[in-house]
Formats: structure tokens, sequence, C-alpha cells
């Protein structure tokens, strides 16, 4: 049996960073990851590091990650190619327009900067735009990573600073077995008085292990890249309403996604959707014309958790202490990673963090079957 | 029933071939302009030169299925200049695009790949630099643009193709400078037994090396490439003979080969599984001795489903069409498919030592030097590539994650095999274990909609 002060069920960015910062203090940590740390839901995203849009309860935690992020190099010893290149969120119609001013009062008020680009002053400055832009707000901190790197560079980092990263693992057994935790990973048993629920997608699994089951769905985004393109888009791009987020990397290729690809076997096995993609090439040429006749030459899906709410699960087990999770984060994971695993070795080590999680509560659940209002089964 | 063929090559030929027969009538969709494949690839429209002159000793072979194609097209569903650049395996539908632009899907019960082959290469310092291409580049800008690569061109590898290239450029007119073979003439000696099931192929091959000499052409065996040099473009080979000298020869041209790879992008999309073949040291997809696949419905023929050349395409085109045809209730010819599965067993016999005559020199891409470029779209080194391995890049799809090898327009399909053998010498692992790149839609660049 391997022993350990906590055990972290999954090696994405939330669990890789969680065992960076618990192993940062001391902690003997063991993280199970099932293949190869980071790849689904932190892996193959868009790679946004993005605060803008975000509901207002999600906003501190926002705030909390984005600062790690300019601490990358100091804490991993590399940036994940993280660019502050600004976000800017584009309106097609009035109601659009409406709706960024709306997010920026609340945004002020969490003391983030944002700048309202006008009707004239988006042609002045982005000239590329198609027709049907007629406004935009940068939120000039935000930015975009390189979704490839982050997991890794975090496993690394944490096994440096002490941490047990087992990749391979895939666990076939959870339970507390009333001192501990016993987990059973290719063919080891592993044990510790805390478990960190940071399985993405398969995290409702390991909920319902502990009698919390969740209405989880997987959600396998859908994601393309062109072949390099001079150099002319400096913002990472999104569209009030979703459906599309586009961004040029400086080498010059053109990353942009939108719609779903699909999965099977239990999400584990996920391709892009030739539909998905058809359909983003062409909203991705109505937003930018000069972008027509670009070659597309990869696409790409995998697995992410989502909840109909929009929220996470984060926080401890309404049914079994010293267990917390931390998954389903609906497609905004990325940029949260680095924050949710300090927030994770906080709960452990000082039992608080400074960030409101109420929200994110697992328990929410169960409130809302009690009121009925849960969707039909 | 709806039955889709793609590849219009010598397996794609004979495989609507016999479903015509059957009375089918199949979707027959077709990459190039025209069909052929690349072996009979056809000048285009209005090139008036005889089969003679642009196929040389397969001229015969090249005409007879010339006359299949236009006899059969006709009788299909023929889509030329057509790339499919997905499949969707549970909806049983492929994603084609036409004439670089026009995009439909095509709905099918059965389908039969045939997809073909490409070079497989070498990255050797220069590699990138203009003038150089591949062996069979140099082959199709001959046969089907009547243009040389060079008035005095390098050829470099080993395998048929090598000298058979040389001497199509020495009868064209140019005056190739070298013949530098990799491979060490005992070890053809060695497989020389294995070759003698195809006698006509082998001497062929003894025949073209002569040829090349009577004309004054050095072909030199056992050697080494060190790089191609040149300001702005290839101007001359640096290499080594087997002695361990180094030679530097003049050029104008490069052409380099060393055998060729699947190109089995579709087959892996199809959901078709992957194994490794140690003989020809490529990953194929897996296949019964007709071509059927573990995936119901999913047929492979010709080179696309491990290397066989022409020859064996033919007749494995024909045979999937036949086990398709079996597997479907349909009648089919039993003594044709009795007589195909005689003459398969004796070619794979023939491949066999092929391949034991002419290896991909693996220990040459493991040595290859940190600062080689290895990945020309991405333009990742050697030396990036073992950065990645160090870096916890344990398989080949994470070291692509890690270093960008792979990740750009060719999607690895140039780089793949090279960069495969410096990770695996790299992290110390048989080539087996580091894995192959996985394939992802489009299997070739498709453009953004409207006009550019």
């Amino acid at each position: 049996m391997r022993r350990a002060d906590v055990l972290i069920v999954g090696g994405g960015g939330a669990g890789c960073s969680a065992a960076l910062f618990l192993a940062r203090r001391g902690v003997r940590v063991i993280v199970l990851e099932r293949g190869l740390v980071g790849s689904q839901a932190t892996g193959v995203n868009y790679g946004g590091v993005r605060q803008q849009g975000r509901h207002p309860a999600g906003i501190p935690l926002a705030i909390k990650s984005r600062a790690l992020w300019s601490r990358l190099p100091e804490l991993i010893g590399t940036d994940a190619e993280f660019d502050p290149c600004g976000h800017l969120k584009l309106a097609r119609s009035e109601a659009d327009e409406a709706e960024l001013v709306r997010w920026n009062r609340i945004a002020a008020e969490y003391g983030l900067v944002t700048r309202m680009i006008g009707r004239n002053a988006i042609r002045d400055e982005h000239p590329y735009f198609g027709e049907a832009v007629v406004a935009g707000s940068l939120l000039a901190e935000d930015g975009a990573a390189n979704p490839r790197l982050l997991s890794p560079a975090l496993a690394r980092a944490a096994r440096e600073a002490g941490a047990e990263i087992r990749e391979h693992h895939s666990v076939t057994a959870a339970a507390h077995d009333g001192a501990e935790f016993v987990v059973q990973a290719n063919g080891t048993t592993f044990a510790a008085p805390w478990l960190l629920n940071c399985a993405g997608y398969w995290g409702g699994k390991l909920a319902e292990t502990f009698n919390e089951a969740v209405p989880i769905a997987p959600l396998h985004p859908n994601m393309l890249v062109t072949e390099p393109l001079p150099y002319f888009l400096r913002h990472s791009l999104g569209v009030v309403g979703g459906g599309l987020y586009l961004r040029q990397i400086a080498r010059g290729n053109v990353i942009f996604g939108g719609g779903r690809g699909s999965g099977e076997q239990e999400a584990t096995r996920t391709r892009p959707s030739a539909d998905a993609s058809l359909a983003s090439m062409e909203a991705a040429v109505a937003l930018i014309p000069r972008l027509a006749g670009a070659m597309v030459i990869r696409s790409w899906s995998g697995t992410d958790g989502t909840f109909a709410d929009g929220f996470p699960v984060l926080g401890p087990s309404r049914t079994t202490p010293g267990l917390i999770h931390a998954f389903g984060f609906c497609g905004e994971g990325f940029q949260l990673a680095p924050g949710v695993g300090q927030v994770l070795s906080e709960l452990v080590m000082d039992g608080r963090t400074d960030v409101p999680l109420e929200a994110f509560d697992i328990g929410r659940f169960a409130l809302q079957d009690a009121a009925g209002t849960a969707s039909p089964a | 029933m709806r039955v889709v063929v793609v590849g219009a090559g010598p397996a794609g030929v004979r495989a609507v071939e016999q479903l015509v027969r059957s009375g089918i009538e199949p979707v027959w969709i077709e990459e190039a302009p025209d069909g052929g494949g690349r072996i009979y690839q056809r000048p285009p429209a209005g090139f008036r030169r005889n089969h003679r002159a642009i196929y040389g000793a397969d001229a015969k072979r090249a005409r007879a299925l010339h006359a299949a194609l236009e006899a059969l097209k006709p009788r299909a569903d023929w889509r030329p200049d057509t790339l499919v650049w997905n499949i969707r395996p549970r909806e049983r539908l492929l994603d084609t695009q036409t004439a670089g632009r026009r995009r439909a899907t095509v709905e099918y019960d059965a389908l039969i790949l045939c997809t073909g082959a490409m070079d497989r290469i070498l990255p050797i310092p220069g590699w990138t630099l203009p003038g150089v291409t591949t062996l069979g580049g140099a082959q199709i800008a001959l046969k089907a643009q009547g243009v040389g690569i060079g008035a005095r061109p390098v050829f470099i590898g080993t395998g048929p193709l090598l000298v058979l290239a040389a001497l199509q450029y020495a009868k064209a007119g140019a005056t190739p400078a070298l013949v530098l073979d990799t491979t060490a003439f005992a070890t053809k000696a060695m497989a020389s037994a294995g070759l003698l099931w195809n006698l006509p192929t082998f001497v062929r091959g003894l025949r073209y090396t002569a040829a090349l000499r009577l004309r004054g052409v050095p072909v030199v065996e056992d050697a080494t490439p060190i790089a191609i040099e040149g300001e702005g473009r290839a101007t001359a080979l640096r290499w080594r003979d087997a002695g361990w000298r180094e030679h530097v020869t003049p050029c104008d041209a490069v052409a380099m080969g060393w055998g060729l790879k699947p190109e089995a992008q579709l087959a892996d999309l199809a959901g078709v599984p992957f194994r490794f073949d140690e003989l020809g040291h490529n990953w194929i997809p897996e296949k019964d001795g007709a071509g059927r696949t573990p995936v119901p419905g999913v047929y492979l023929a010709g080179d696309g489903a491990g290397i066989g050349g022409a020859e064996v395409a033919e007749l494995a085109g024909a045979r999937a069409a036949l086990a398709l045809l079996e597997d479907h209730g349909l009648p089919s010819d039993m003594v044709l498919r009795a007589h195909l599965d005689g003459r398969l067993r004796t070619e794979a016999r023939f491949r066999a030592a092929l391949e034991r005559a002419f290896p991909y020199p693996a220990d040459l891409a493991r040595r290859m030097d940190d600062a080689t470029l290895l990945c020309r779209c991405e333009a990742i080194t050697a030396g990036d590539l073992r950065s990645a391995a160090r870096a916890g890049g344990s398989e080949v799809n994470r070291a692509k994650a890690l270093s960008r090898i792979g990740m750009g327009r060719c999607q690895g399909r140039v780089c793949g095999p090279p960069a495969a053998e410096v990770l695996s010498e790299a992290l110390g692992l048989p080539l087996e274990q580091v894995g192959r790149l996985r394939g992802q839609p489009p299997v070739k660049p498709i453009p953004l909609p409207g006009s550019a």
C-alpha cells in the first residue's frame, strides 16, 4: 500500500496545480492519472486565459487565477506560452452591445478594467472585422496560452516539489474505510486522509461512488487551426452569445473553435465533428472576411464535463469529510486551473480560502432535487 | 448497396472493375484530376508523349490500366479532383471537397480505400533547400509534366525506385551526378534468394544499375549522405563512402527516398486499428489477406494498406472487391479469387525479401544531429524533439504536443517516421512503443470558405 497525505484523482490542470501547491507546503501528494497528464479538458481546449464574460459568482476565482498566470515562470519554470494579448468580445447587435456594457459594469465592481470600443473606433482599430461587428469590449489583461504545455509543466514542477505523479493509473475503486480513503489504481492500493476529485467529466462517477450523483454531461470542444498566416490579429476574440472563439498566435496560425465534437467509449475517445468544423469555418470568415481561403490543417476534440447551470463543482463533499471536489468546469476551466489548485491546497491546509465557492457547491443539485426543479430523469 | 471506392490507382481501378462486373455502380473518388495513381500518373490533357517514353518497361501495364480506367469511368459515379478529407464511421459518411472548394458528403454501405503511398524520407542538413525533392516527386515531374528536377541531379536513398528514377532521368537526357544507395550490396545480395520469388523485378533492378554504370553514372552503395549544400538552392551533396572517406559531388538538384510509407489516414479515421510491421518498419492498418478490416464495411487495398507495389496493388484491389461482394452475398468470381490468393501469397514473400534488401536507414535517423531540421512545417529540429523527450514526451503524440513536431501542414506525413526513430532512440524504447501520430481531420488542408 502506498500512503500519502493527499490523493488526487485526475492529472489535468486542477489536479496538477493542486499537487504543486500542496507539495510546496510540504504535503505528501500522489496524483493518479488514467492516461497522460493534461490529455483531456486542460490539454485540448482553445487556450483562453479569460476573465471577461464570466458569471459574477466566478469572477473572484478567475482573478485569483489570473494573478498566478503572471507568476508561472517563477512557479513552474515556463509561461506555457501565456500571452496577455487581451480578450476582445465582439457585439453584432445593439442588444449585444448593451450586454457588454452590462457586464463591464459588474466587472468594475471587482476591479476589472475594460474598455468599450464603439462602432467607429472598432473600424479604425480593427479594420479586418466584417460588417456584422458593431462594437467590442477589451479586457486587456486577459490573454491566451498553449493548453498542451500547462498540465505537463505543472506536473513537472509538482514532481520537483516532491509530489508523486502516476500516469497510466486508472482508478478502479475508491472508498472511505472510516479512517482514510483507500483507492485502487493500476493494481496498487493508495491511502490518504484527503482525496481530491479532479477527474473532469469522469469526476461525476467518482462523486457517485461517495453517494453524490451529479447531473454532469460530457462536453467535447470542436477546435481547428489554420496554416500560419501573416500576423495581424492582436487579441483573442469571442462573441456575445458564444459560438465562436478565435485567436492568432505569434507564429501565424489562427486557432478557432465552436460547436461540439463527439465522444465514445465513455467519452475517452473523441473526434471533431465535420458539421461543427464547417459551421465554425463559415462563422470565422463572417467575422473576419480576410480569412477566406486560409487552409485549415487540423481539427481536434477532447472531453470536459459540464452542468446545466454553467458552474463547476468545486468545494468539500457533502457526504464524506476529507473529500474535496473540483471537476466539471463547463469549458471554462483552463484559465482557472492554477487558481483552483491553489484553492484546493488552501482548503486542505487552512480549511478555508479567500474566494467565494457557494455557487459551486455540490449540494446545489440535492437542493434542486428537493425543490423539484432538476431536469426530468 | 452504396459502394464507394477511394482512389483510382492500380488498386482502385481493379477494385472497380470487379464491382462493375457484378453489376455495382460505385461512387469512385480520386484526389488527382485523373486516375492512374502515382506510378501510372498521366500527363495533363494535350500532352503528346507515348506510353513507352513515359513509363518505360512499365508501358504495357500502364496502357492496360489506363484502358481499364477509361472503360470503367462511365460505369461508375466518377468523381476526380476530389479529396476525402474526413470519415464519419458511425454515420458511414465521407466528407469530400472537389476542385479545392466544393464540399459534399457521400454515404456508403461499403468502402474500399485504395489511398496509395508516399515517399519515406530521411532529413539531412539542407534537405529543405530549393532543388531537393523526393524520388517519387522527381519521377512525377518527368512522367506527368515532362520536366526534370535538374540537369545534374543526385539521387539518394534505397530501394527499387532509386535506380529506376536515376535511369529514367538519364534516358530523358539528364546527367545524374551520383546515385547514392545507403544499403550495402551485401545486404541486397543476402536477400536475393527471397527476391527470386519475383525474378523479373529482381533482374530488372540489377539491369538498371548496370545500365546506369554503363552510362557513366556513379552508383555507390553502403554510403552515407552528410549534407546537401548550397546558398539558396542545392548545389552539392556532401557524402561519405563505405570506407569513411568524405566526398563532395556538385549537382543542381537532389531526389531522395527510402522506400514508401502507406497513406493510411483515412483508414485511421474510419476506425481501423493499426499494427507495427517490423519488416516494413511501418505502421499499417489491420486487414486480412483479402483486404477486410476489423471495421465492418471497410476494405483496404494497395500501398495504402501496406507497401506492396503496383502489381500487388492490382491484385489486392480486385481481391478486396471480391471480398466485399462475398460478404454482401453477391456473386463473385471464385476462380479468380483462388488465383489472386495464390499470387498475393507469392508476392508477399517477395515483398518480405525486398524489405530486407532495402532497409530504412534507421540508424542514420536515430543519430541525426541535434541541429538537423526534422519537421519542416513547424521548423522543429531533432534537438527540439530530444528536449521534448526529456520533458515527458513519452510517446509521439505527447512529444508532438510538447514540441509541435508533426503539427503543421503535412500533419507528420513527412517527418513522422524519422521523428519516431529519433524519439525511440532518445527514450531508449523500441520503435513500436513510441507509437504513431493519430490521424486528425482534415486529412489534407481544406480552405475556409469564400475567395481569398
